[in-house]
């Protein structure tokens, strides 16, 4: 029955087709601008090295921030739109989760700034409680895990929607709390969608560029992310930029298979 | 009339790769390093009452538009913030003749109003308990910072060092940086908004603005007469100054 509805008609190939090559062919563009001979020591460079580290802890952070703030979102998400009286607030409150998707990175960056900035809303709590972000790599992480929420957020609201209600309602009627229902249950059931949700949330934090650039400065080993370092090799060397954007490409490719290969596993199962 | 060709050539410059270039009332195409713009777009507009030839500025980083000019861009005249990126575009075979100096700029230290940080001089920025924001060193703004840095023997602990002065600016700005480095033109841009202090030195070792024709040049004769102009004009030469830049001996 399934196997149907998983061939698609034979038109949809062309498009299919020209719909891959929009994304391929700039880097395979770019692939062919690479001075490959060249890459290992543009690769190992000091810079690169820093800006490399920075971007995959505070990608790493960013998802776990993510993670610990974003499936309890999406689990209240998910709670008020199956209740007809707090539908259309839980409409409204995902739309304004959703924001930093339609926002410019650098838009989002300048209102972390009117935030978290020196000068920003929070500017006095933070100064009492000593903290500093603007000019740290907790900037970074802040930016990032702005940028990344809404993509887990989705996942996880998405498959909560698809849960079997009915099977979750038995067990609690067998005298399970709801803790250990979302910890035995829920939890279990979601992880594809936890899977994808992060690894989408690193890939995007990996990426993360305008809110970096506007809110956390540029700073080598500090606030210089990797494509922060892209962006200024390109001025003076454009085929270190290449190359390490060829970085990027790489380790956003690895992480991607890596994740799903095991989420199919997880599917299979 | 005049209003919407400069308006043209600001809605254009980031389009220009996807040839927005192409209008018929554009005689004259002229690529200018971001600091540049306006007062450029001041000059061209006398330019064209005194001439008749239009003129449509395509403003961005001075190594963005040697860039986009190596991978075919299409234009009649160059002017870059620096010497070194000119010369990369002398050495790609872009330009034809001689590069010429028409203008230069120094670095001057701005604050937000108030001076909150207390800063004197360069030799204040080499406490970490000044947040201070200067260009990158890659950048022709944070070259000239090193320079500055080197001769005084002073090393700025900077908290950021931004790819553009703009951002250097806007930081000090929102007051979220103490103190920046910034061109003299700049720091005049935003007056009332920042405190410029002049250095020792800087205004001795400034960076100097060349203007070329380039190889690709539609119309050579009218790229010559726009370069004369801008060399010689003495209002084109005043707009300079106004806007902060300083006159060089030729």
């Amino acid at each position: 029955m399934r196997s149907s509805w998983t061939r698609p008609p034979g038109w949809v190939l062309l498009p299919a087709l020209l719909g891959a090559a929009v994304v391929l062919l700039p880097v395979i563009g770019m692939l062919s601008r690479l001075d490959w001979a060249a890459i290992p020591e543009l690769l190992t460079s000091e810079s690169s090295l820093a800006a490399l580290r920075l971007s995959l802890w505070a990608s790493a952070a960013a998802t776990v921030l993510c993670l610990l703030l974003g499936v309890p979102l999406a689990l209240l998400l998910a709670a008020a739109a199956a209740n007809p009286n707090r539908f259309r607030a839980a409409g409204l409150l995902r739309s304004l989760v959703l924001l930093p998707l339609v926002l410019p990175p650098v838009v989002g960056g300048l209102a972390l700034l009117y935030t978290f900035g020196s000068q920003g809303l929070l500017s006095g709590a933070l100064e009492f409680f000593g903290i500093r972000i603007a000019y740290t790599s907790v900037a970074v992480v802040l930016a990032m895990t702005f940028v990344s929420m809404p993509f887990l957020v989705i996942s996880v609201e998405t498959a909560l929607r698809g849960l079997d209600r009915h099977l979750l309602e038995a067990a609690t009627v067998d005298g399970a709390s709801r803790t250990q229902v979302l910890r035995y249950m829920v939890l279990p059931l979601l992880s594809p969608a936890l899977i994808s949700g992060a690894v989408l949330a690193f890939a995007r934090s990996l990426g993360e560029f305008g809110a970096t650039l506007a809110f956390a400065g540029s700073m080598q080993g500090v606030t210089r992310t990797l494509p922060l370092e892209i962006y200024l090799q390109r001025e003076t060397d454009p085929d270190a930029a290449m190359a390490l954007s060829l970085l990027l490409i790489m380790v956003a490719v690895l992480v991607i298979s890596l994740a799903y290969s095991r989420s199919r596993s997880t599917w299979q199962q | 009339m005049r209003r919407s060709s400069a308006l043209i050539s600001t809605i254009c410059a980031p389009a220009l790769v996807l040839g927005c270039a192409d209008d018929d009332d554009a005689e004259l195409q002229v690529f200018a390093a971001a600091s540049l713009h306006s007062v450029l777009a001041e000059i061209a507009e006398i330019y064209t009452e005194e001439t008749g030839t239009e003129v449509q500025i395509n403003a961005a980083g001075s190594s963005t538009l040697v860039e986009q000019l190596s991978h075919g861009a299409a234009a009649d005249v160059l002017a870059t913030a620096d010497e070194t990126t000119m010369e990369q575009a002398v050495e790609s075979g872009l330009t034809s003749g001689d590069p010429e100096v028409f203008a230069a700029n120094h670095l001057v230290l701005i604050t937000p109003p108030g001076n909150p940080a207390e800063v004197q001089g360069l030799s204040d920025l080499q406490d970490s308990a000044v947040d201070t924001v200067v260009c990158t060193p890659q950048v022709p703004c944070g070259a000239a910072t090193a320079r500055l840095a080197d001769s005084a023997e002073v090393g700025i602990q900077a908290v950021s060092e931004e790819t553009s002065v703009t951002d250097v600016l806007g930081r000090v700005r929102s007051q979220e940086a103490d103190a920046g480095l910034v061109y003299a033109t700049d720091a005049l841009q935003a007056v009332g908004e920042v405190e410029a202090l002049e250095l020792p030195g800087a205004a001795e070792d400034p960076n100097y603005y060349p203007v070329a024709l380039l190889e690709g040049a539609s119309s050579a004769e009218a790229g010559m007469e726009f370069i004369d102009f801008l060399l010689t004009n003495e209002q084109a030469q005043q707009i300079l100054q106004e806007a902060g830049f300083t006159e060089v001996d030729r």
